[in-house]
This record gives C-alpha cells, structure tokens and sequence, in this order.
C-alpha cells in the first residue's frame, strides 16, 4: 500500500465523520432558534421545553463537530502538502475567512446562549442562538465555495508555478457554488427536520398510553410532542422540495463542469447509447460497457441538460476527447486555470475515470434515502392529522429511529459522489490527486495517524451516541422561569 | 487607494511582512488566551480536591475555551492562505507532533462538553483526565515546537521539505521549551482562577499561582538567555529586541507571582498575559524572514517564496481589517457578560447538569 492511498482514505473516514455533525449543526441550530424564537413570542413553556430538549441535543452533536472540524482545518498541509502548496493563494482564503468570520461567532455566542440563560435579557439570548446559526451558514458559504472551486477552477490563473488567484468574486459566483449552496443548505434543514419530527414522532407514540389513562403530564407533553412533529414534518417536506430543484440546477451545472461526473454517475458508456436513466443495473456497472434493466427513457437527457432525449456523453467517449484534446468541459470550453496549465498537464498521464461502480450507486443511495426521508415526513403528518396519535407499534418506533439517518446518510452519499465522482482530479483538468500528496511522509506515518483517528473516533461516537439516545429518551425537561440572575450565590442556570 | 501604498518596490510586497505579523498577532493571541483555559485544565489533578471544585474550576473557562481555541485556527487557515508554502513544510514535515496536538484538542473539547453529562463520578473523572491530557499535550508540543523554529528546523530539495529527523527535534534546548510552556501555561491559569473564583478555591489559586509563576518567570529568564546566546538573530536591531522582550517577559512573570501573592488579581494576570506575549513575539522576531526554517540547496523556503500573491493577500488584508476588530470586540464583551466570579457554592447541587435519575 502507498501512503496516496492511506492519505485518500484518511480524507474520506475524518471527512465523512466529521460531517455526520455537520448537517445537523447547520439544520438545527436554525431551527432551535426559531424554537425558542415562538417561546419569546408566545411565552408559553410548552416551546421553552422544546427549546431546551433540542438545544441539548443540538450540543451534544456540536461538540463533535467542532473537535473533528480541527483536524480538517490542517490535515490538508498534513497528508495533502503538495496540493496545498498549489492551491493555497485560492484555497486557504476561504479557509481562513471561515475561521475569522464563522467559527468565532459559532463558538463565542454558542458559549453565550449555553451560559448565558440568567445573564442576558432574553432578547439578546434569542439572538446569541442566531448568531450562531448564522456562523455555520458563513461557514457553509466558504467551504462549499472552496469545494465548489475544485470542481470548477474559475477565477485562477496558472503561475508562478501555482494556481493563483485572478478573482474572487468568481470564485464566490462559481455556478458549481450556486448551485451547490441551495442545495446543501436545504438537505441540512431536511436532516434537522426529520431529526426533530422522529424523535416527536416517537415520544408521541410511547406517550399514548398515559393520554388514554387521562394523565394530565402526558396530555400536555403529547400536545407538545405533535407539534413538534408536525413542525419537523413540514420543515423537511419544504427543504425537500429546495433540495430536488437545487439539485437539478446542480447536476445540470455538474454536466457542464464535469462532463465525466455524470456520465460515470450513470454508467453511461456511449454517447450513442441514448439518454434514458437507469434505476438499477446488473452486475458490476464497470468495465467499458453496463447492463441496465429498469431505464427511464430519455430521463437522464433532461437531468442532464433539461432536455428530455437529448444526448449525453458517454465514458468512453470523454475518454477518447481527453487523449485528442487534453481536459474539456461539456462545451468544448476551459477555464482560464485549465487552459494555462494544459501544457504541464500534458507531460502527465491521467487516467480520467473515476470509480464508476461507486459513483453509480452513491448517486442512487442519495437520491433513494432523500426521498424516503420525504416519505418518512409525509407518514408522520398522516398519522397525526386531526387529533389522532399514532400507536407505540414496534413498527412505528422503528420507523422514527431509522427516519433521521436517512437524509443524513443521503448527505453522506451525496459528497462521497461528488467527490469521489471528481477523481481523479484533486482540481477537476488541473491537479490529480496523485499529484497533491506529501511525498515525505512514510506509509507508517500515514497508517498509525489513520488508525489513531479511527480508534478515537469510533470510541467517540459510542459516547456520543449513547448520550443522545439518553437524552432522547429523557423527554421534556422541566423548565424554570427564565430571568436574570442577580444573587452571585446563586447556582449556575447550566455548568459543565 | 490606502493599499496601493502598500506596493512596495524591489520586488517584494509590503503585504508579505504585514501578514508575517498579523500571523504572529493570532498565534499570540491564541496564547495568551488558550494558555490560561490549557492551565486550568492542567491543574485539575492538583487543585481540584473535590468534584465541586474541579466543577468550579472548569465553569471559569466553560463559556470561553472555545472562541479561544478559534484563534489556533484562524492562524492556521491564514497561514494556509498567506503562506501556502510555510503551511505545507511545516505541517507535513512535523507530522507526528502536530498529530498529537490535534488528538489533545479533540479529547478535551469532549471532555468538557460530555463531563457532566451522566452523573457518575467515574464518567467525571474519566473526561477531567481527558481535559488534563489534551491541554497537556498540546502545551508541551508546541513549546517544543516553537523551541525548535527558534534553533531553526532545516529543509531541502524542491518541492522544500523538513529534513529533520523527528527525534532531533528533542534537543535539550527544545525540551526546556517544552517544560516552559506548560509551566508557564499552568501559571497563567492558576492565576486565571485567582481572578475568577472566590472563596476557598481563590485562596489556594493565588498560593500555587504565586509559586507557579515564579518557576515559570525563573524557566523564562534561563530560557531567554540560552536563546539569545545560541540562536540570536544577525540583525542587531532584531538581537537586541528579543534580549529586551524575552527579558520583561520573565521579569513579567516574576512580577505576576509577587502580585498574585498580595491580593492583586487582575494586574497578576495581566503580568502573565503580557510576559506570554511578549515572549510569543520574540519568537516571531526570530522567525522572520526564514519563517524558522534553515533552507540547504534550491529553491529553498522563506517568507517571500513562501507567501501567496499580492491580490490574495488585499482581500485577506481588507477581510481581516474589518473583521478583526469585530471579532474582538465581541469576545470582549463575552468575557464582561461572564465577569462573575465563581465560587464552589456556585455549582448546582446535581452533579451532573440533569436530575440524576437516568440511567444510560
């Protein structure tokens, strides 16, 4: 094994990680401050409750993120030297920028709203929850456009033996970004919003015995409860319909970017093959041709360009137009980066094909979990329209436990296609990935820091899922009247 | 029109120096912040008697610890993006060391997150460990690692990269470094707690703070001296500038341990702030120009082969003009809602934030 290997798996398992906290740091911390935002209006305890239920759900979550987000911040220099080397007057500016703009407002008022219940007034309390929803958007905005960048090099310029920044305000206007944010955004507030109406959704159910005894608790947590669900419901359903039509403007964007992306996506090995879009193929989709055996006709023509028939190019024809003519985009264009730097690439051999049984199948598993997450949302209203509670039935807890992993796995599927559909370029037509590694770290280096990361981080996510199933189970907390604290003896409204 | 008069001539660009400091300023800042919240933690074991206590201790920098802990990453991401070849020499060449690091700061961002999380006390003790550990760690690496961009880390070959054995890196010099930081960090924090607790807990705060900062002033001076004999710049004006500041830094320090001893809280801590500073800066001064690196062959590694390109580093300069000033301005006046101070008495009766009827 060779450490580009190692260093390429030790991306994929911190990243992937790392970003099972992300989406729902994104998602729910907007949504609690819209909880907490109707507690302020209404002033009734029912959504203080929810609030705080959510809120520490939302920080035990958070944690995670922030300690894996490190190792993101420096493992580029760490395993990827060469590649930083190369791109950092493009790339480490939104790097930078994310820590200065976003990451101190996300951890100054998070520390502000977690300790600050009886110091603030509660207006400015609201808005401590705000800022720093606000901070993981700005922090979305710069690595989407930074990722964005790697997948379409607008706005740089080959020289001084590096790509070099020509401008910024293209690499914040890259159509792949565009495209790209919309589309995030709102799978993160699917995902937090499946996550706040599946655990609704099973309170709800397990409560339903108590409301039938006529326990006064229970009536007035399950009144809670359905709300919650339905505000969850309605939350996903709505990002639902912004991810698929971002995510239209996205592949279509993606087609004109990274031709090869969507033709591996899809197995489709000849131009002349058609454009239907296949929903499942036999056998190992590799090789130089696929079986397909449920097409939709002419579908993948109009994901593609929006165009129902219209031809798509296909794997073994990108390749041929690679060997004549070195790195296209859909058009026959280049951007200036891709054009400046095609005779270095030249002198290289790239073979352009990314792994195509796992793009193929990560673009179908986002898609199939993306919509029974909307599935999952459309039961849960179903099943508590009107007054009705839906029964604690094995299969129901069932459903709301696996509900939430769906859209969150649909994230993970998501970028694991983007990105390992962008191989094997590190810079789409510019950089490969070979390229970018250290060459002075020693396979040993790479596998003990590969196997130390694993090893904490798995031991990591037993605490962190043990805890959240803890307190989920928990339900409502009981809630005091919120006020500030004068009497300096007085206990700490929340300590570590 | 203000940055057009930053083009400077003979080829290099004023901006290049400007964001040399600017970096300094952040890895500073991040030390005199972080040193108090990785002093705390440290002391864990040794002021923190009782389960109470240990929970007091860690409230002072509960709300805090993370923004400080943003000014190691906003270093490191403008390194990355003002000096794209420093970051990948100097990251992918201490490989091992900065690992360490980073597995410190995940073990004791989760420790304090998850400490009272469950109302065992082995649960408690297990995360108090973890915080000590991971303020540990990284103190101690990354006094041995500014140690060692003092001295000089040699590189070579193109693309340049560190040459250095890992185990030459352990030098008694770099040692000393190592023994330095901690100590100065746990000196720093002891005093942190005098100014944030009362009671009890303060009283013991200013007795270990006051003998604390008196070795950490003492490891200064000795610390100070070896490097300016050793490795001094060959600027005069630079040589005389890190005698001067490494000097009031282990006076500073000497002074904070007298003042915290007669009662004067704040102005101690400020001594430790400013001895760390001062002391963060002269190591900055001789890392300038060769950005602590001693280049062999072509096309070797310094702060102008180093930085990237002028019209990258206008936006991050006008970025971090405007944003700078926000940000601490902010992290100011958290640190006044959090004013307070804290005492034992303070910490609610559950141990564990949450009534302790669950079971995991």
């Amino acid at each position: 094994m060779d450490a580009q290997v190692i260093a390429r798996w030790q991306f994929g398992i911190t990243t992937v990680y790392h970003f099972f906290f992300v989406p729902i740091t994104i998602g729910l911390s907007m949504l609690v401050a819209v909880l907490q935002t109707v507690w302020y209006k209404t002033g009734n305890d029912r959504y203080l409750q929810l609030t705080k239920f959510y809120g520490k759900l939302f920080l035990i979550n958070f944690a995670l993120g922030v300690v894996t987000g490190i190792v993101q911040e420096f493992q580029f220099g760490m395993n990827w030297s060469e590649y930083s080397r190369f791109v950092g007057d493009v790339f480490g500016a939104p790097l930078a920028l994310e820590a200065l703009l976003a990451f101190f407002l996300e951890s100054t008022f998070l520390g502000l709203w977690i300790f600050g219940w009886d110091k603030l007034p509660k207006k400015l309390h609201l808005l401590a929850i705000y800022m720093a929803a606000i901070g993981t958007l700005l922090s979305a905005v710069f690595i989407l456009a930074a990722n964005s960048w790697m997948q379409n090099p607008v706005g740089a310029t080959f020289r001084n033996g590096r790509a070099e920044l020509t401008d910024f305000g293209a690499v914040l206007t890259n159509p792949v970004f565009l495209a790209t944010f919309p589309h995030q955004i709102a799978a993160c507030y699917m995902t937090a919003g499946a996550l706040i109406a599946a655990i609704a959704g099973w309170h709800l159910a397990k409560n339903k015995r108590g409301v039938q005894a006529g326990d006064e608790v229970a009536i007035k947590d399950a009144g809670t409860w359905r709300w919650a669900a339905k505000f969850g419901a309605w939350v996903t359903l709505i990002a639902s319909l912004f991810v698929v039509v971002s995510g239209d403007f996205q592949s279509k964007v993606m087609v004109e970017a990274q031709p090869m992306k969507m033709a591996a996506a899809e197995a489709h090995y000849n131009t002349s093959d058609g454009s239907n879009f296949s929903v499942l193929s036999i056998g190992n989709p590799s090789g130089t041709e696929a079986k397909h055996i449920i097409e939709v006709p002419g579908l993948l023509g109009f994901l593609a360009t929006g165009k129902w028939n219209a031809p798509v190019a296909g794997i073994n024809d990108i390749q041929k137009q690679y060997a004549a003519e070195g790195f296209k985009r859909a058009d026959g264009s280049q951007t200036e980066l891709q054009r400046t730097y095609a005779p270095e690439l030249k002198k290289q051999e790239v073979k352009i094909t990314p792994n195509i049984p796992v793009a193929y199948w990560t673009f179908r598993l986002m898609m199939g979990l993306g919509f029974l997450g909307i599935a999952g949302a459309l039961l849960i209203l179903w099943a508590t329209r009107k007054d009705k509670i839906p029964a604690p039935s094995r299969s129901w807890q069932l459903t709301m436990g696996v509900l939430p992993f769906l859209p969150l796995l649909a994230n993970s599927f998501g970028w694991i296609f983007t990105e390992m559909g962008r191989q094997p370029w590190l810079v789409a037509g510019v950089m490969s990935t070979l390229s970018g590694v250290s060459p002075g770290n020693s396979v040993g280096d790479v596998l003990f820091s590969t196997i130390l990361y694993t090893v904490v981080y798995g031991l990591l996510a037993v605490i962190e899922v043990g805890l959240f199933f803890h307190f989920m189970r928990k339900g409502l907390p009981e809630v005091a009247p919120v006020e500030i604290q004068q009497d300096e003896d007085a206990p700490l409204s929340f300590a570590y | 029109m203000m940055l057009t008069l930053l083009e400077a001539s003979a080829g290099h660009h004023l901006l290049t120096p400007i964001w040399f400091i600017l970096i300094s300023v952040l890895w500073t800042g991040f030390f005199f912040l972080e040193g108090f919240d990785f002093g705390v933690a440290m002391l864990l074991p040794i002021m923190g008697r009782s389960d109470r206590r240990k929970r007091a201790m860690v409230n002072t920098i509960g709300p805090v610890w993370d923004g400080n802990e943003v000014w190691l990453l906003t270093a490191g991401g403008a390194m990355f993006a003002a000096f794209p070849g420093w970051y990948a020499t100097l990251f992918s060449g201490l490989y091992l060391p900065l690992l360490l690091v980073l597995l410190g700061l995940i073990i004791r961002g989760v420790a304090f997150e998850y400490r009272s999380k469950h109302p065992d006390s082995s649960w408690r003790n297990t995360f108090d460990w973890m915080a000590t550990i991971g303020s540990f760690l990284p103190s101690l690496v990354l006094g041995v690692g500014f140690a060692n961009f003092v001295k000089g880390i040699p590189v070579g070959g193109n693309p340049p990269l560190v040459t250095a054995s890992l185990w030459s890196l352990f030098s008694p010099f770099a040692l000393l470094g190592g023994v330095l930081f901690v100590v100065l960090f746990c000196a720093h924090g002891a005093i942190f707690l005098a100014l944030k607790t009362r009671g009890e807990l303060h009283e013991d705060a200013k007795a270990l703070g006051s003998k604390l900062a008196l070795v950490a002033g003492a490891l200064l001076l000795v610390f100070g001296i070896w490097m300016n004999i050793a490795y001094g710049k060959s600027n005069a004006m630079m040589h005389t500038l890190t005698w001067i500041l490494m000097t009031l830094a282990g006076l500073s320090v000497l002074a904070a341990g007298y003042l915290v001893g007669k009662g004067k809280d704040s102005v101690a801590f400020l001594s430790t702030g400013v001895g760390i500073m001062a002391m963060i800066v002269s190591f900055f001064l001789t890392m300038y120009g060769n950005l602590g690196f001693i280049s062999s062959g072509q096309p070797g590694l310094d702060m102008w082969s180093a930085s990237s390109s002028p019209y990258t580093l206008k936006i991050m300069t006008v970025a971090a003009a405007i944003f700078v000033p926000v940000v601490l301005g902010y992290q100011i006046w958290t640190y006044w809602v959090f004013r307070r101070r804290i005492s034992v008495d303070n910490m609610p009766d559950d141990m564990a934030a949450e009534p302790a009827a669950a079971t995991a």
